[in-house]
């Protein structure tokens, strides 16, 4: 009984035995919600869905390997044209097919630009990555007739397959694609960051001398952790491609690189729960206010920007209440529950209900 | 508690008024017909540029158009029912605009989508919306694309498209400043491709040598080397089919490097109040509506400043009490106009109407153009909105002044003159 329980251990490690059951967790509570909840209901959690595989990748490389992009919206653009022009001459692609060609070249996307990026440091990096979120639409508007200029292109809908029935809702087979994705991501990143790669993306973080010192290839790994971030980025682009069912330059502008940013920061830097936290603000919180214009009794000029304002506003709130995100206030909380009742969660095992890396401490 | 109760009478006592005078034709109690339709209101739904880019002048159009449907609902209603209007600021981002549809359909649950703005907002949603079967009504654009009654039944246009507006351009610059060497400037998008469609039907393509051809995209606000090129090809005409920032990027990009030809813009893009502001703010106070002089334009409604014409005052009393922080002006018109034109379809398509009657009832009832200077354009084979425009001058002092008559085409056909007089609006200004 032990030798056979040994060699279980052996073949599945207890990182990755936890990592799939917590997975399967996820993805049984989400398909029942999915089953549950009504077409738009489906839609808007595509959507956090689609924002938590690009936030996880940019906190990976933001969150765990400190290197700043602002140019994450111009590499889900490049996942999102790749879905639309494979789709437009071959129309019956499998879904899984055209999410992978958008991985794939995203991620070589990453490679070249992650060369550039390791070479550079704190403003320099962000300006670096900032020509990319400005540069990377014009490109779409330059070359028309591949891209489609400023109306972009159209991206055929994925039909649900007939074994679900004829009545079966597209919004929620979009909504099972982008989860599947989701849960994918999260457990491979996951995984990662428990590995090898993820220590020395934090080592390298944390202090690059001594990273260097210990051996670790400091370039290497930035690179590394770029082309990972990237091919999220893609996956997320082409999911949103379905979504939104036009891929055009007006879609991936700056704001889109700086609200991923946004969401890491309020979902709690560094941590894959904190990318999921901050996609349901990003989705949710603008949901709330943009019924405002129309039926406040405003006038216009007020009225029209109230929901922006109302946005910064939360955003300035959150940053001053929880300065390492929802993730972070989170960890707080549990925190002082464990110093009041002296009691640790989980029998007292640390780890088990340690999803992710702690925030970076200040 | 009194005074919510003294409220509800009065509502009350106009929804029986309402019932009692127009229920003669269209007999019978209201039901809840249709999604959106229930036996007190009526729920419809648009995205709009509220904010960004093509928010100046544009994001009054909605508001507007809610202060004419105030307006009907103060009155009773249409037949008894009242409307309710949700509009979403996309900030004229196509993903944005994806999304609040969905929101519009499948959450607010409106019975028609109205008044949509924007070309490329507009085509990454026209294909959802007809798959939903819901009636996609007057679209804020003038793009021929919506007039595509096989794929997109439930699409239809409004103002004249862009190539109509074009062609008629292009004669007054025949009759009128025939011999001068003729520019383009324009959006790099179907917008502005299909004015100069228009445009190159009746001048010729080979008339517009390709350095005197130049575009923007309204990403980019350095139009400077694109007026430059304009300048260096010898342009004495520039023609603009261009959204109200950037005919204002262009005059004062011109300005700057002293180059004065004569300006013709089209429609969406010449309004006097928006364009003077946008002049003023650009250039912090250094030009303003002295660049618009000589100016000539086009129009398919009566001018803002026609104090005499019935539907402006009609509109303007309706601005004055219900909106009147927005500047008069004409997206204030087009908004209220538009919104006539819903009131009138809906009236058309009778007391309990499903969505499938409500369209049928617009491609088979010949509406009267309303404040319009030309008919509509409605049938079953023909999803156009109005036919036909106006040319107009802008003066030194920001008057317009119409030249000529009102002229109609179709995207193929010949330009020809309208005859027909120009209607006057009913009783209160409901249809």
């Amino acid at each position: 009984m032990v030798a056979v329980h040994s060699r279980f251990d052996r073949l599945v490690s207890p990182t990755l035995s936890r990592h799939l059951l917590l997975a399967l967790g996820a993805a049984v509570v989400l398909l029942l919600l999915s089953a549950q909840i009504g077409a738009y209901d489906n839609y808007n959690l595509t959507a956090v869905a689609i924002f938590a595989v690009a936030a996880a990748g940019l906190n990976l490389l933001t969150g765990l390997n400190g290197q700043l992009s602002l140019g994450h919206g111009a590499l889900m653009a490049v996942g999102a044209y790749s879905a639309s022009l494979v789709l437009k001459d071959h129309r019956q692609l499998p879904v899984i097919v055209v999410l992978l060609v958008s991985v794939l070249s995203s991620g070589i996307i990453g490679v070249v630009f992650g060369y550039a990026a390791a070479r550079l440091r704190g403003p320099y990096l962000a300006g670096a990555t900032l020509t990319l979120a400005v540069a990377l639409p014009q490109v779409a508007i330059r070359y028309k007739s591949i891209f489609g200029g400023e109306s972009g292109l159209t991206m055929p809908p994925s039909a649900p397959p007939a074994w679900l029935g004829a009545d079966f809702p597209p919004e929620r087979w979009l909504a099972w694609i982008a989860l599947a994705a989701a849960v994918v991501t999260m457990v491979l990143l996951a995984n990662l960051l428990r590995s090898a790669p993820g220590r020395a993306f934090k080592a390298v973080r944390d202090n690059e001398t001594a990273a260097a010192l210990a051996g670790i290839d400091v370039a290497r790994t930035q690179v590394l952790a770029f082309v990972i971030s990237a091919a999220c980025a893609g996956l997320a682009g082409a999911l949103l491609a379905y979504w939104s069912g036009i891929t055009a330059p007006g879609g991936f502008t700056l704001a889109l690189s700086l609200q991923l940013i946004t969401a890491i920061v309020i979902g709690g830097l560094g941590s894959l729960a904190g990318a999921v936290w901050g996609s349901l603000v990003l989705v949710f919180v603008p949901l709330l206010t943009s019924g405002m214009a129309s039926t406040l009794n405003l006038p216009s000029a007020v009225a029209n920007n109230l929901p922006l304002a109302i946005y910064g506003g939360i955003l300035v709130i959150a940053m001053l209440v929880a300065p390492h995100g929802i993730q972070g206030a989170l960890r707080r909380i549990v925190a002082i529950g464990r110093a009041r009742w002296g009691h640790m969660p989980g029998g007292g095992q640390k780890g088990v209900v340690d999803w992710d890396d702690s925030a970076p401490d200040t | 508690m009194k005074r919510i109760r003294g409220i509800a009478i009065v509502c009350l006592a106009g929804l029986l008024a309402a019932c009692g005078t127009s229920g003669s034709s269209d007999s019978g109690s209201n039901t809840a017909s249709a999604p959106g339709i229930t036996a007190t209101t009526i729920t419809i739904g648009s995205t709009q540029p509220l904010t960004g880019r093509a928010a100046p002048g544009y994001s009054e159009i909605s508001a507007s158009s809610n202060a004419y449907f105030r307006h009907v609902n103060d009155h009773g209603g249409i037949f008894g029912r009242k409307i309710t209007y949700y509009y979403y600021d996309d900030g004229y981002n196509p993903t944005n605009t994806a999304s609040l549809t969905r929101k519009l359909i499948l959450e607010d649950k409106v019975f028609a989508l109205f008044s949509a703005l924007g070309t490329p907002t507009h085509q990454a949603v026209v294909d959802y919306i007809n798959s939903q079967k819901v009636p996609d009504l007057f679209v804020s654009s003038g793009c021929n694309c919506w007039n595509d009654v096989s794929n997109h039944p439930y699409t239809f246009g409004w103002q004249p498209d862009y190539t109509i507006e074009g062609k008629v351009l292009g004669q007054y610059i025949q009759q009128n400043l025939g011999g001068k060497k003729v520019g383009y400037f324009f959006q790099n998008d179907e917008f502005g491709l299909d004015g100069v469609k228009g445009l190159d039907a009746q001048l010729g393509a080979s008339s517009v040598p390709d350095a005197s051809r130049q575009n923007y995209v309204p990403t980019n606000t350095n139009v400077g080397p694109q007026i430059a090129a304009l300048q260096a090809s010898g342009a004495q005409v520039v023609v603009s089919f261009s959204i109200p920032a950037f005919t204002a990027l262009g005059l004062l990009a011109a300005a700057k490097i002293g180059y004065h030809p004569v300006w013709v813009v089209s429609n969406v893009g010449s309004d006097v109040t928006t364009l003077t502001g946008l002049l003023k703010s650009f250039s912090k106070g250094a030009a303003g509506g002295q660049l618009l002089a000589g100016m000539v334009t086009d129009t398919y409604l009566p001018l803002p400043g026609d104090s005499s014409n019935p539907w402006i005052s009609l509109f303007k009393g309706i601005h004055d009490k219900y909106v009147s922080t927005l500047p008069w002006d004409g997206n204030v018109l087009y908004g209220m106009a538009q919104a006539y034109t819903f009131v009138q379809a809906f009236k058309a398509a009778g007391r309990n109407p499903t969505r499938a009657s409500f369209v049928k009832a617009l491609e088979t009832t010949k509406l009267s153009g309303g404040p319009g200077l030309a008919p509509f354009g409605f049938s079953s084979s023909n999803h156009l909105g109005y036919l036909g425009v106006q040319v107009a001058t802008i003066a030194a002092d920001g008057t317009q002044t119409t030249i000529g008559p009102v002229y109609m085409s179709s995207d193929s056909g010949p330009i020809s003159q309208y005859s027909g007089s120009a209607s006057s609006p009913p009783a209160n200004g409901i249809p």
